[in-house]
């Protein structure tokens, strides 16, 4: 005992701690920085932050790592070589700049659509969308499209709210949690925080997802499902749940349009709601049998009513999902999951909504005017993410998920699922889309928005897409986060115009960002007859050198999350959670140590120089010196800014005045602000007159703005109405078709279009996943990260290995209609039979990120980008059109339906051990290099530590 | 060669509970961030052909074939379990591997360690790692500074990797104590030892996954043959419930 070596158990931690928002991720976690001598010496999570509550993944423990890759950015660039070359020369920030503005104004004074500005994993939306807008382009978005719009726009369009990042499961009551398609998306850490809570009370978990990874590898039961049509399988249990009676129809009375009617008389009004004299739809009320205001006080609407031919939202689903094509005996082939496992799952939904009911005692009084005693809940919740929205028939499938929610009951009500501030809000309440262009004027009102009927397209007089990713077109009506995956195909092919300079933050287009990237490097080098390039400028920003740097023109270096202000906005997407709005900011921690700038900043003082609207004084100076500045003077609207807290004299909430103070109080309060919601408001959220008066209250709309659930969406019928011939707006013929498919007013499952392929031979289904401990293109220049995956195979399941007899360390040679792939493949048994799969963006390309020509993420690493095409493959009936490989409702990219066949390639037959496609090398632009261990002096250093040691312990 | 302290006065250790790790890597570099500082963690290669480092926690995936059942993915973490009859302490031939007498907590004292590796092998749980840049060797200290660090506030005197843990799936705690939350949980949840057959009585325990499957619910009965009476039928049953 005494020979134990005495050891110092209370050395201080650090000099210093600053409390921010982490980057790693979209997670937004609240972080403790450690800085000694100035410098990061540790990160960990901030446990009063509402997101992660202390804790923190993979990835934000390794931001140390990420402050200090060598593949940042260090000063602004001039392309000097051809595109694509990589050659540049260092140039000052003025005369970056200034450059910028001389390809701007110009474009800005005649054609402002000529600029098309998209930004990728941005979370400064709010300010990027209205600095488009004040520029005056149609072009604006950012990467949703390509990410999980289907999710989002699924939800709002039926529940006002979505999965995503909108909502999350009542983590504390829930007795039973079911994810769709679920692996590391959104949200990251509350999910996993959420999973632990209810394993820690034996509440019951069931998966259903065709790869058993992560989340699923916990789940209590697992559901191997064939991709691509959870749809159907959530339909048929819906057709059980109806078929036994084993729904909440009081709910479905009150809170949804189910007791609606719908006009059943044939013509251009047929399918859309009854109206009365005042233009409201009615329902029937039980007690009178009359039409009777919807929103009555007392009214009690009759489900199974038919007025004048006119039958209720609630016959119409009745009639359509108890057809047989939705029986379980029916679908289970399809979704390969047997009927019994249907049937089960049916009966444990129903018994633990309705058989284990919970009630919370809290009197609350509802928008009608009516009061209830207490809170009934059903303790059935759901998530789902991107095994569900990333295939051409996602929106649909979400909105199903959400119809199944809806009709046990199990939203907004407690034990289920539970939206976040400033949601509940319904469609009424968000902006149609704008897109009219004024040389030199702002457009009137922001891009993205939420299409009503055909009258809110962005299309231009002639019919045609405003918008260069054709966004709001009849191609995807419903696109509320825009195309990001078509902006470089269309504009290289001028459909439907050109456009001049492409001005990109954040986005790896050409490389695990872009559908089919091969061809997406040859569309930002392809020059016309006249020896220019097709896209003629390109302006870039990112922090760290990655694949699309090499394209761009000029190169406008951002910094990492540590030496930058942000703001996680209520305006933007927020860090709510169900009992409280949040907001947060990010503040410089760490001064940057090159030339390097604030891309937001940047942003507002390219504003300045073109004299945009809001961004100059009135004597034509900048109005914001920085970002810091704009979060805390800006106004959206009078008292409403991009923070809600410590306004005014410092202690408004939601509304007030600009306070000069208020960065220093969120610095002070851990870098974010929550606003609680009341007890009695924090569930019937939507039709809760506490709730409505709150939000009003902080400023998420103007006037209360209580709402149905849309089991029918009229919006859609508007669509198929108009593909069916009614209206003055019509679409082109040989989108009629699919119009009419797609925009059923009901949740409705088609194949997904990917499954055409399946007759050219591609049968098999092949999907990625992104790592927990990886977030897309970031996590390879991260030295601790690229420890963990640093590498990724081809996972095959057990049908397809062993029919081939494949062998370790065999390849795999995987075709699609659109490329070729040969890659290390590798055997999974829990996965399902029909499907291969591998983690996301593991593969880089040659000379990038800082990484040694010979890592094997430029290697043995791949994509299965080259796999997919953004097109979807030529048909009589497009009859000459291009059509993107996307959801047809809302445009996001089918990343999932991809079909693909799989050879087995020998290892002797390969033994060149690389993966194909390979391109040629990128040279290294200027960066900031260093990182981890690179430095001779600091290893030196450690040595000599070491050597010393034995001296310092003795003393 | 090293002996060991025979009796602790306190069993510190960890639980790992293999029914709730999503297998997410959080506590692995968390474990690296806190111990990179003090002492240094070095990596080689960092950003070339074969990067590799100084981990004192890691978790692989394995892939278990079930009998009648779908096959299933467990995601296990492994460190340093802190034996009571550590054979990592018994071997080492200078005393720089040794067991804490107040609390069992295993560790390197590296001015005495010489980086011969004999430890590393003597372990069967391959918990030990040599830092190749330092020479000595590295293993997990149960954050022994941080434990006891009176400059850190109450609640966050625990290892790292159980702070960070997103699923809470780590849980930290003293083993002699029957009535601790540790002890609770191996009682509540048929915690067991890792490899007992090897005689090294570790004191970090792990739960084993939940039984999975298929729920038993009670079978939906149709309230009536829909074909037969048509959607009037089921209507006129179903709102006469009303």
């Amino acid at each position: 005992m005494n020979d134990q070596p005495r050891i110092d158990l209370s050395r201080p931690v650090s000099d210093e701690v600053r409390q921010t928002t982490c980057y790693m991720c979209a997670c937004r976690c609240g972080i403790n920085v450690h800085l000694k001598s100035g410098k990061v010496s540790y990160i960990e999570g901030n446990r009063d932050h509402p997101i992660n509550k202390g804790v923190l993944c993979a990835k934000g423990a390794s931001g140390i790592m990420q402050v200090t890759a060598p593949s940042r950015l260090r000063a602004p660039l001039r392309r000097v070589g051809p595109r694509g070359s990589g050659a540049f020369e260092v140039i000052s920030w003025d005369e970056a700049l200034e450059t910028a503005v001389s390809w701007m104004k110009p474009l800005r004074e005649t054609a402002p659509r000529k600029l098309a500005f998209f930004t990728g994993r941005d979370q400064s939306q709010s300010l990027t969308g209205w600095w488009a807008q004040n520029f005056g382009t149609p072009n604006y978005a950012a990467h949703g499209g390509f990410c999980s719009v289907n999710m989002a726009a699924g939800g709002i369009y039926t529940i006002g709210g979505a999965f995503w990042e909108f909502g999350q499961p009542d983590w504390e009551r829930t007795k039973l949690f079911v994810m769709f398609g679920v692996a590391e998306d959104h949200d990251s850490n509350p999910i996993k925080i959420g999973i632990g809570k209810l394993k820690a009370r034996g509440a019951r978990v069931i998966s259903v997802n065709p790869i058993r990874t992560g989340y699923s590898a916990v789940a209590d039961d697992w559901i191997g499902i064939t991709p691509g049509t959870d749809g159907l399988l959530i339909l048929s249990l819906i057709h059980c749940l109806l078929e036994a009676g084993k729904i909440d129809l009081d709910y479905l009375a009150q809170w949804t349009n189910a007791p609606l009617l719908v006009n059943g008389a044939e013509g251009a009004e047929k399918g859309l709601f009854a109206r009365n004299a005042e233009s409201q739809p009615f329902v029937i009320d039980r007690r009178s049998g009359h039409p009777s205001p919807w929103d009555g006080k007392g009214v009690q609407p009759d489900l199974g009513a038919e007025w004048q031919g006119d039958r209720t939202v609630f016959r119409h689903m009745v009639e359509e999902y108890l057809k047989p094509d939705y029986a379980p005996e029916t679908v289970a082939d399809r979704c390969g999951v047997t009927a019994g496992r249907i049937r089960a799952l049916a009966a444990e939904l129903a018994e633990v909504a309705f058989e284990q009911a919970i009630t919370l005692d809290r009197p609350w009084v509802d928008f009608r005017g009516n009061a209830h005693d207490a809170m009934p809940g059903r303790p059935v919740s759901f998530h789902a993410m991107r095994g569900i929205s990333a295939h051409s028939n996602g929106f649909q499938t979400a909105r199903a998920l959400h119809l199944l929610q809806i009709i046990l009951g199990a939203v907004e009500t407690p034990g289920g699922y539970r939206l976040k501030p400033p949601y509940p809000k319904p469609i009424e309440a968000h902006p149609t889309p704008h897109f009219v262009t004024t040389p030199g004027k702002p457009l009137t009102g922001p891009h993205l928005g939420y299409v009503r009927s055909p009258d809110d397209l962005a299309l231009l007089p002639d019919g045609s897409p405003a918008r260069i990713d054709k966004a709001f077109s009849w191609e995807n009506p419903f696109s509320a986060h825009g195309l990001m995956h078509m902006l470089i195909p269309n504009a290289h092919a001028g459909d439907p115009y050109r456009i001049d300079t492409l001005f990109l933050y954040m986005a790896n287009m050409s490389w695990n960002s872009s559908m089919n990237p091969a061809r997406v490097m040859e569309m930002l080098t392809e020059k016309g007859a006249d020896g220019e390039y097709l896209i003629p400028r390109i302006i870039y920003s990112d922090a760290y050198a990655s694949e699309m740097v090499a394209y761009a023109d000029l190169i406008l270096p951002d910094t990492t999350y540590l030496e930058r202000h942000d703001c996680i906005s209520l305006l933007d997407r927020p860090i709510s959670e169900p009992d409280a709005a949040g907001d947060a900011i990010r503040w410089p921690v760490l001064e940057p140590d090159r030339e390097v700038r604030c891309f937001q900043s940047v942003l507002l003082d390219l504003g300045a120089r073109l004299g945009l609207p809001g961004m100059v004084n009135e004597d034509g100076g900048a109005k914001f010196k920085d970002y810091a500045d704009y979060i805390v003077t800006h106004q959206r609207r009078p008292g409403v800014g991009p923070l809600m807290g410590f306004r005014g004299d410092g202690s408004d909430e939601g509304r007030g005045a600009p306070n000069p103070d208020q960065m220093e109080r969120y610095i002070a309060n851990g870098a974010f602000y929550q606003a609680h919601v009341p007890e009695a408001a924090a569930f019937m959220k939507p039709w809760n007159a506490a709730y409505q008066d709150w939000a009003v209250k902080l400023g998420f709309y103007e006037t209360p703005q209580p709402y149905l659930f849309s089991i029918w969406s009229e919006p859609m019928r508007r669509f198929q109405l108009a593909a069916e011939g009614f209206g003055p707006r019509q679409p082109p013929d040989h989108l009629r078709e699919r119009l009419k498919r797609a925009m059923h007013p009901l949740p409705v499952w088609y194949a997904p279009y990917g499954d055409e392929d399946a007759a050219f031979g591609y049968t098999v289904h092949a999907l990625t996943q992104r790592p927990m401990d990886m977030y897309h293109s970031w996590g390879s220049q991260n030295a601790w990260l690229r420890q963990i995956k640093g590498r990724n195979a081809l996972y095959l399941p057990t049908k397809i290995w062993e029919a081939q007899g494949f062998m370790a360390g065999d390849w795999a040679r995987v075709s699609s209609r659109a490329g070729v792939i040969t890659v290390p493949a590798a055997h999974m048994a829990a996965l399902n039979e029909n499907t291969v799969w591998t983690w996301n963006a593991i593969g880089k390309r040659k000379g990038t990120w800082g990484l040694d020509a010979d890592a094997p993420e430029a290697t043995t690493g791949f994509l299965l980008n080259h796999l997919i095409s953004e097109l979807l493959p030529d048909k009589a009936e497009h009859r000459g059109h291009r059509l993107s490989n996307s959801d047809p409702v809302t445009g996001q990219a089918a990343w999932f339906d991809c079909r693909v066949r799989v050879e087995r390639v020998a290892a002797e037959d390969h033994a060149r051990g690389l993966s194909e496609p390979s391109f040629p090398q990128l040279p290294d632009p200027p960066r900031a290099g260093g990182g981890r261990a690179q430095n001779f002096s600091k290893s030196f250093a450690k040595s000599f530590r070491k050597l010393l040691a034995p001296v310092e312990g003795k003393r | 060669m090293t002996a060991l302290p025979g009796a602790t006065e306190r069993r510190l250790g960890l639980v790992v509970d293999l029914d709730t790790c999503v297998g997410c890597q959080a506590c692995v570099t968390a474990c690296k961030g806190w111990n990179d500082q003090g002492h240094g963690l070095s990596d080689q290669d960092a950003y070339g052909a074969n990067p590799s480092g100084t981990f004192l926690n890691r978790v692989h995936s394995y892939q278990v074939a079930v009998p009648d059942a779908a096959p299933q993915i467990v995601n296990f973490p492994r460190s340093c379990l802190h034996c009571d009859d550590a054979p990592c302490v018994t071997v080492c031939p200078t005393g720089a591997s040794y067991k804490r007498a107040e609390d069992g907590i295993v560790l390197v004292n590296e001015d005495a360690c010489i980086g011969c590796g004999l430890c590393a092998w003597a372990c069967p749980y391959g918990a030990r790692e040599l830092d190749a840049d330092q020479g000595v060797m590295k293993k997990c200290t149960l954050c022994v500074d941080r434990i006891y660090n009176d400059t850190l506030p109450e609640e966050d005197r625990e290892p790292a990797c159980v702070r960070t843990c997103p699923t809470n799936a780590r849980h930290f705690g003293d083993f002699s104590d029957p009535d601790s939350a540790v002890s609770r949980l191996v009682a509540e949840r048929g915690g067991y030892d890792l490899m007992p057959e090897m005689g090294t009585r570790p004191t970090n325990k792990y739960l084993p996954p939940r039984r999975k499957g298929p729920g038993q619910p009670s079978p939906l009965a149709p309230l009536l043959d829909v074909k037969a009476t048509g959607i009037a039928g089921w209507l006129d049953r179903v709102l006469g419930k009303i």
